[in-house]
């Protein structure tokens, strides 16, 4: 098949410092991105530039470095929120996915749900999206109820209407399978979740990276993302939500930045987004988002989205000839993000990882934080393959070649 | 070493064969334990006999092949030993016994699974509480 890119791979590959070095000698061929993105120069500089030239504590200082870092934190908002369609008002900055949903549990769930209500959510669901509902469901007296899937790994429908027939008062989804790579119709589900009288909360973790996302259009009540897996740092994401639903909401954590008024026997809180920033924010991993930001969007995510349509197209044509190969997850590569989970033969994906690194390839193997899932595809682990920007069809060669190896030490 | 090193004969053979796995009808220690890293998933049953030794012993589970090799080579090397022999028993004997492999930090835990889960089951029956020494928080 024909081998063109989408971007400019071998270019872009000399903005990405990590991809100079050497694992066990070998060229690093960096396939685990689904689990966290690799940096470009000029989000490193941006950590950098604000710990050398302006560090200082935001929303309290009137000297010129915190209004210098005010202006910066609150730009980096601006632009985590019309990335994904939204509003700077309408965004909280949160650790990542994980925290933007116990958010969720905490702020929204502890006010609206009450006993004998049911929650729905899905089983191809990241742990982040199931524990925080078990427990909120334990703590109230709830039910929360598991849509199933179809054999080709996309949400059964019917049985996702069914359960909206008991007017569940949330309905939380992935937008893209970090294991299955599927695609959900959000747009559609939503507007179903929100026609049976639930509020929706989206699991952007393994969408906003990849492609463009308008959360406004997908008519998601919460929608959550990371930054790490898009290239920005670690410990930084965002919760988007409409004004209002922020405003009816309880505060998250309790202290400094979210509040307005303290007196000794209560307190009122500071206008939304700030009333869930407890405490000093994160700002130097905002700021390093607002670079991977400028980044992706001078590329286009448009383009983002093509190339790696591509590049799955080819890997799982490419994979699929090595031995004792089987893959995961909708074939139509147009229908999914790109994720290549598969299994060789009775390699365990340990031991593949472990064959693979020692060819300087970085997968990820195991249970992917999503064990309900790994107990319907009646698997105990699988291996995972991801992509980004910075790879291309060598990488999907080179994890060729590795799997030939694998086959081969293990006598498949 | 090289990787086809790790996975010598002796490590794919136990692992597509292993010796001593299933469970036993009736047996006086049980335990088990989990790698929450991966999934590595180890079972040991033993049956005591006279002289407080490991008169019949069987491990279950399911992992990576060198969890699971290492555990049912394990068993075979525990067999008809004192119980006293399993808290002598060290991580160098199990790297020995799979031949010295060069194994990273997060394989080393799938080598020591099954003696973890041994020493678990032989110190609870010996009264004794085991501690994990290469535990992490």
């Amino acid at each position: 098949m024909l081998k063109t890119e989408a971007i400019d791979v071998q270019k872009l590959r000399a903005d990405f410092p990590i991809l100079k070095r050497k694992v066990h000698g070998k060229r690093l061929v960096y396939l685990d991105s689904a689990a966290t993105a690799q940096k470009p120069q000029a989000v490193i500089d941006a950590l950098v530039d604000y710990y050398s030239r302006y560090n200082s504590n935001v929303h309290r200082s009137v000297h010129t470095l915190g209004e210098e870092a005010t202006e910066a934190y609150e730009e980096a908002r601006a632009k985590a929120a019309r990335f994904v369609g939204s509003s700077p008002k309408g965004l909280v900055f949160v650790r990542g996915t994980t925290e933007a949903t116990n958010l969720v549990k905490f702020a929204w769930g502890e006010k609206n749900v009450k006993k004998g209500d049911v929650l729905v959510t899905t089983l191809m669901e990241h742990h982040s999206n199931i524990v925080p509902w078990q427990l909120l469901a334990k703590e109230k007296g709830a039910t929360l109820k598991f849509a199933g899937l179809l054999p080709d790994g996309t949400i059964d429908m019917a049985d996702f209407e069914k359960l909206l027939k008991e007017s569940p008062r949330l309905v939380a989804f992935a937008h893209c399978s970090n294991v299955l790579g599927t695609i959900n119709d959000v747009h559609a589900m939503c507007a179903k979740a929100r026609a049976s009288g639930a509020t929706t909360l989206v699991d952007g973790a393994q969408s906003v990276p990849h492609m463009p996302v308008d959360v406004g259009a997908i008519g998601a009540d919460f929608y959550a993302y990371s930054g790490h897996k898009m290239l920005g740092p670690t410990g930084i994401g965002a919760l988007v939500a409409k004004k209002e639903l922020l405003e009816d909401m309880d505060p998250f954590q309790g202290g400094g930045e979210m509040i307005r008024e303290v007196f000794l026997d209560h307190a009122t809180w500071n206008d939304v987004p700030y009333k869930f920033e407890a405490g000093t924010v994160n700002i130097a991993d905002a700021i390093g988002l607002g670079a991977a930001i400028d980044y992706l969007n001078a590329i286009g995510m448009e383009k983002v989205r093509e190339h790696e349509v591509r590049l799955l197209k080819y890997a799982l044509e490419t994979l699929s000839k090595a031995k004792g190969f089987h893959s995961y997850g909708p074939s139509d590569p147009q229908k999914r993000g790109g994720v290549v989970s598969f299994n060789l033969g009775d390699v365990h994906p340990h031991d593949l990882a472990t064959i693979l690194d020692e060819e300087g390839i970085a997968i990820r193997s195991g249970h992917h934080c999503a064990q309900p899932l790994m107990r319907w595809l009646n698997v105990a682990a699988t291996s995972r393959a991801s992509f980004h920007v910075y790879n291309s069809y060598d990488d999907v060669d080179a994890l060729k070649a590795g799997l030939d190896k694998a086959g081969s030490i293990f006598r498949l | 070493m090289s990787s086809a090193d790790i996975y010598r004969e002796l490590i794919l053979d136990y692992y597509r064969s292993p010796r001593n796995f299933g469970k036993l009808e009736k047996f006086d220690i049980d335990a088990h334990d989990t790698n929450p890293l991966c999934g590595d998933d180890i079972g040991m049953q033993i049956r005591v006999g006279v002289g407080r030794s490991i008169e019949e012993i069987k491990f279950s589970g399911k992992g990576c092949a060198i969890s699971q090799a290492s555990a049912s080579m394990l068993t075979e090397l525990a067999k008809g030993k004192p119980l006293e022999w399993v808290k002598q028993l060290s991580k160098e004997d199990i790297f020995k016994m799979l031949g010295d492999p060069d194994l990273g930090p997060s394989r080393v835990k799938c080598a020591l699974l099954g003696m973890k889960v041994l020493k678990m089951g032989v110190y609870g029956y010996l009264g004794a509480h085991y501690e994990d020494p290469d535990d992490t928080p």
